[in-house]
C-alpha cells in the first residue's frame, strides 16, 4: 500500500523503526493530492514548499533517536477556520479572501509542537455554516465515493482529504454536527469533544457556546491520538476546562463487557433512509455479541433540537460575525461613507447562507422578539439537556445514526435551506448539552455510500466513546474499505 | 406569515446588511418557513424552566491581565484594508 493510505499509527510505527522518512510521507501525501484534487476540491491553501521543510525538521528529530510523539513527521490538513499564523486563513469566505493570520490557534500550535507536518488548509461551508461544503465561496468539494454527490459538512474538505488520502490525519470544527456528519458521509471516524475539552481560541467563530474542534481520522486509534494531542487546558479560552486529558489510547482494548448502552428510539423515524437504520441496526447487534448490555432509552425533546439550533446558533453567528465590518482586516467596498462601506463590505463578503443566518439572528434577539425565539429556546435547550442527563442514568453511552441519510446529490437541497438544516437533525442535540460525541462507519448502502453511526457519551467521557467505537471497530471491517478513485 | 418584507428590511439594517429587491423577497419566504418551524417549540410549556446558556458549568475565569505572544504591528497591520504609517484608515466618521 502507498504510503498515503496508511494510519496515522502505522505510520507512526515505520517512522519510529527508521523504515521511512517524514519527507517521503509528505511527498506520498502531495503525488496523492495533485492526482486527485482536480476532481474532489478538499483543499482552499496547499502549502507543499513549508511542508517538505516540515518533514525534514521531523526527520532531524527523528534521526536524533528523540522519544517521539505520535504526530512527528505526519502530514495533517486543517480545515480553513483554524488560524494559521502567516498562511492565508479564508474561512472559505470572500470577506476574508486575503486574510494571513498573526498568530496560530492553540490547536495548531500544539500539533506543530509535536512535529505534525501542515498540509493545507481544507475547504468548507462558509463560516463553517451548511452540511455539504456548496456554501464555500471557493468550490464545491466532491465526495470521494462519488463525485456527484456531497462529502457533507461544514468540515467537507477536512473529510474527504482523510477519505481519498490526501493526508493522513485532519482537524475540523463542530458547533451542529460539522464534523460528524461529514465523517458519515465520507466514511471516516470523526469526533466532536465535550464543550471545553479542547481550546476555541484563534478558531473564526461561529456560535460560541456550540462550536468545538475535533479530529477527523481513518481509524479510532488515530483519533484518540490526535485527540491526545489537542486536549486540555489553554487559559487564552475562557470556556476550555480544566482538568486532566486522559491518554485515550490506554482505553482501546476492546473490552465492552457490561458497559450499557442506550438506544434512543426517538432517533429511529420516519424519513430515514432503511439502509441507514438498518445498518446501524446491525451495528448495534455486533456490539451486543461484544458483551455490552443494549437497551432501549428516550430523548423526547429530540425534535425540537433543529429548532433550538436555528434560533441559538444564528443569534450567536449574528453577535460574531458583526466583526467584519472592512475596517481593520478583511474585505472592504468602495463606498461614500462609512454606513455605506459597512453595508456593501458585508453584502458584497458574505455569502447567501451567512446573510440569511445572520438575518435570522438578529431578528430573533432584536427588540419584541427576544422573549418568544431567544429565550424560548434557552429554555427548550435546558430540557434537551435534562434529557440526556436522565438518559446517562441508565447506560454508559447511547448510539444512534450519525445522519438521517447517506451523502446526497450536489445541488439537491440548495434552494431549500430548511431541508438542509435537517440533515443535521441527529447530531446538533448532542451540541446544544455539550456532549461529546463520535461518528465511525458502520456500512454502505446500495449506492456504495458509506453510512455512519454515531456514539454519544457523558461529559468528558471521551474515553468511554473511544472505547466502544474501538471495540466495534475491531469487530468489522468498514475502515479497511477505500472509495476507487481513477487517478492511482 | 411569520415574517413580512418590511420586518426584512428592518433587520437588514440592524445587521448592516443589503439586499436587492428580489433577493429580499427570496429572503422573506425562506425566514417566514424557517420560522414557521421553529414555532413546534410553542407546543412545549416552559414556564418552569431556566433558560440555559451554556451546556458544561464553568464560573467566569480571571487571569492575570498581563501581555503574552504580542504579535507584531506590522502583522496585524498587513492586513488592514487601508493603511496609512502605522495606521488603519479608515472613512471619515465627522463631519
Amino acid at each position: 500500500m502507498s504510503l498515503h493510505a496508511l494510519t496515522l499509527h502505522d505510520l507512526h510505527g515505520k517512522l519510529e523503526k527508521r523504515e521511512v522518512s517524514s519527507v517521503e510521507i509528505t511527498e506520498s501525501v502531495f503525488q496523492r493530492i495533485s492526482s486527485t484534487e482536480e476532481k474532489l476540491h478538499c483543499y482552499i491553501t496547499l502549502c507543499r514548499d513549508a511542508a517538505v521543510q516540515e518533514a525534514k525538521r521531523a526527520d532531524e528529530r527523528l534521526k536524533r533517536g528523540e522519544a517521539s510523539a505520535p504526530l512527528l513527521g505526519i502530514p495533517v490538513a486543517l480545515k480553513d477556520i483554524f488560524l494559521t499564523r502567516g498562511l492565508r486563513t479564508t474561512c472559505a469566505s470572500k470577506i476574508l479572501g486575503s486574510f494571513i493570520p498573526p498568530y496560530d490557534a492553540t490547536t495548531v500550535r500544539k500539533l506543530k509542537e509535536a512535529g505534525a507536518v501542515v498540509t493545507g488548509k481544507t475547504n468548507m461551508d462558509e463560516f463553517a455554516m451548511g452540511s455539504s461544503t456548496e456554501n464555500s465561496a471557493f468550490a464545491a468539494t466532491r465526495n470521494p465515493w462519488n463525485p456527484e454527490r456531497v462529502p457533507g459538512g461544514s468540515s467537507g474538505g477536512s473529510a474527504a482529504a482523510v477519505a481519498a488520502d490526501q493526508c493522513i490525519a485532519a482537524l475540523g470544527t463542530d458547533t451542529g454536527g460539522s464534523i460528524r456528519q461529514p465523517a458519515s458521509c465520507c466514511g471516516i471516524v470523526g469526533m466532536k469533544p465535550t464543550y471545553g475539552r479542547v481550546s476555541r481560541y484563534g478558531v473564526i467563530a461561529f456560535a460560541s457556546s456550540l462550536d468545538q474542534v475535533g479530529p477527523m481520522t481513518k481509524d479510532v486509534t488515530d483519533c484518540a491520538l490526535m485527540l491526545e494531542a489537542i486536549a486540555g487546558h489553554d487559559p487564552s479560552d475562557s470556556t476550555s476546562v480544566d482538568a486532566p486529558a486522559p491518554a485515550y489510547a490506554g482505553f482501546l482494548n476492546g473490552d465492552i463487557k457490561g458497559l450499557r448502552v442506550g438506544i434512543p428510539k426517538e432517533y429511529f423515524i420516519k424519513g430515514i433512509q432503511p439502509e441507514v437504520e438498518q445498518g446501524v441496526k446491525d451495528a448495534i447487534r455486533v456490539i451486543e455479541r461484544n458483551g455490552a448490555g443494549v437497551e432501549e432509552i428516550s430523548l423526547p425533546h429530540t425534535e425540537y433540537a433543529v429548532a433550538v439550533y436555528y434560533i441559538i446558533a444564528t443569534a450567536e453567528a449574528s453577535s460574531n460575525l458583526a466583526r467584519y465590518d472592512g475596517m481593520k482586516y478583511g474585505y472592504r467596498a468602495p463606498a461614500r461613507d462609512l454606513t455605506e462601506t459597512y453595508m456593501k463590505s458585508r453584502e458584497e463578503g458574505f455569502g447567501a447562507e451567512v446573510k440569511r443566518r445572520i438575518m435570522l439572528g438578529t431578528y430573533a434577539l432584536s427588540a419584541g422578539y427576544y422573549d418568544a425565539y431567544y429565550l424560548k429556546a434557552q429554555k427548550v435547550r435546558a430540557l434537551i439537556k435534562r434529557d440526556f442527563a436522565e438518559a446517562f442514568r441508565k447506560c454508559d453511552a447511547i448510539v444512534t445514526p450519525t445522519a438521517p441519510t447517506t451523502a446526497f446529490k450536489i445541488g439537491e437541497k440548495t434552494q431549500d435551506p430548511l431541508q438542509m438544516y435537517l440533515s443535521d437533525i441527529f447530531t446538533i442535540s448532542v451540541n446544544l448539552a455539550g456532549l461529546p460525541g463520535l461518528s465511525l462507519p458502520c456500512g454502505f448502502d446500495g449506492d456504495g455510500l458509506p453510512i455512519g453511526m454515531q456514539i454519544i457519551g457523558k461529559h468528558f467521557d471521551e474515553a468511554t466513546i473511544l472505547k466502544l467505537a474501538f471495540a466495534y471497530e475491531q469487530a468489522t471491517e468498514w475502515h479497511k474499505k477505500k472509495p476507487i478513485l481513477d487517478h492511482g | 406569515m411569520k415574517i413580512t418584507r418590511e420586518e426584512v428590511q428592518r433587520v437588514a439594517v440592524l445587521a448592516r446588511l443589503q439586499f436587492s429587491p428580489e433577493e429580499e423577497e427570496i429572503l422573506t419566504g425562506q425566514l417566514d418557513k424557517i420560522l414557521q418551524y421553529v414555532e413546534k417549540l410553542d407546543q412545549l410549556d416552559t414556564a418552569d424552566v431556566e433558560p440555559l446558556a451554556h451546556a458544561v458549568d464553568i464560573v467566569n475565569a480571571f487571569r492575570d491581565d498581563r501581555v503574552a505572544n504580542r504579535p507584531s504591528s506590522d502583522s496585524l497591520l498587513a492586513n488592514a484594508p487601508a493603511r496609512e504609517k502605522d495606521f488603519f484608515k479608515v472613512p471619515k466618521i465627522i463631519e
